[in-house]
């Protein structure tokens, strides 16, 4: 559609859209909740880091790390943070088959299966760092 | 019409490399390490088992690939979000720094502990 006005066309008219949009409608509200999700992942890279740089100066530091994460706003944001890494991580599995068709055999590989395998490679990469860390 | 070309593939394609790595790697650690070691439901893993982890050179490496692609996924989803959810499409530049900026400097980072400090 053509933004132009010119004496002879009149700008289109735009209804403004609210700022909050998301919350009418349930959809809407994922859709934004799975957005803000990105949030969590990049706080999790941080945690991370800050793991990292304290194993990285000894056992001393490591143990700091602990009593910090054990403080009760670094446990609370934690678990937010693990609702907001499922619900991508669900998320983003279901639309896995949705983003790409795979055929085999000059058939379409059906979406469960997709999905399916998706959910398995979660469990066993899940299971792998477990043992990892936890040891076996 | 413009000939320049587009970075927002390269974008998309970072974006979901980023979204696969943190779908299948973080919820586990984030409930291991964020969860269930502060809440006292399993014991730590020790010192030893940790520095043994990541003095693997394949192990740096996964968590650097892991790390800063988690955080592009960050950027990228991130700078539509605030496109979206507050309609500031007006500030894309000073958005486009924060978001890739901040994902650049966060890769650097973890880059320089991963592979000097360690």
């Amino acid at each position: 559609m053509s933004e132009m006005a010119t004496p002879h066309h009149a700008r289109w008219y735009r209804e403004p859209t609210s700022t909050y949009w998301w919350l009418g409608r349930w959809s809407y509200f994922v859709f934004i909740l799975r957005e803000v999700s990105s949030v969590f992942v990049a706080w999790t890279v941080v945690f991370l880091l800050k793991l990292v740089n304290s194993v990285a100066h000894g056992d001393g530091w490591y143990q700091a790390f602990l009593r910090w994460s054990a403080q009760p706003w670094v446990v609370i944001l934690n678990i937010v943070t693990l609702f907001f890494v499922v619900f991508h991580a669900v998320t983003w599995f279901n639309l896995a088959p949705k983003a790409m068709v795979v055929t085999m055999g000059g058939r379409r590989v059906p979406g469960a299966l997709i999905a399916g395998s998706n959910y398995a490679a979660w469990a066993v990469i899940s299971a792998l760092i477990a043992w990892g860390l936890l040891g076996g | 019409m413009s000939s320049t070309r587009s970075n927002e593939p390269l974008a998309w394609l970072l974006f979901s490399a980023g979204g696969v790595m943190a779908a299948l790697v973080l919820p586990v650690l984030v409930l291991l390490l964020g969860v269930a070691v502060p809440l006292g439901w399993i014991a730590p893993p020790s010192f030893e088992r940790l520095v043994w982890l990541i003095h693997n050179p394949l192990v740096r490496l996964a968590l650097l690939a892991i790390f800063s692609l988690s955080l592009l996924h960050w950027a990228h989803r991130f700078r539509y979000t605030l496109y979206d959810g507050l309609q500031v499409k007006h500030l894309t530049e000073v958005i486009n720094l924060v978001c890739y900026g901040g994902a650049l400097l966060g890769s650097v980072l973890a880059l320089y502990l991963l592979f000097v400090v360690l």
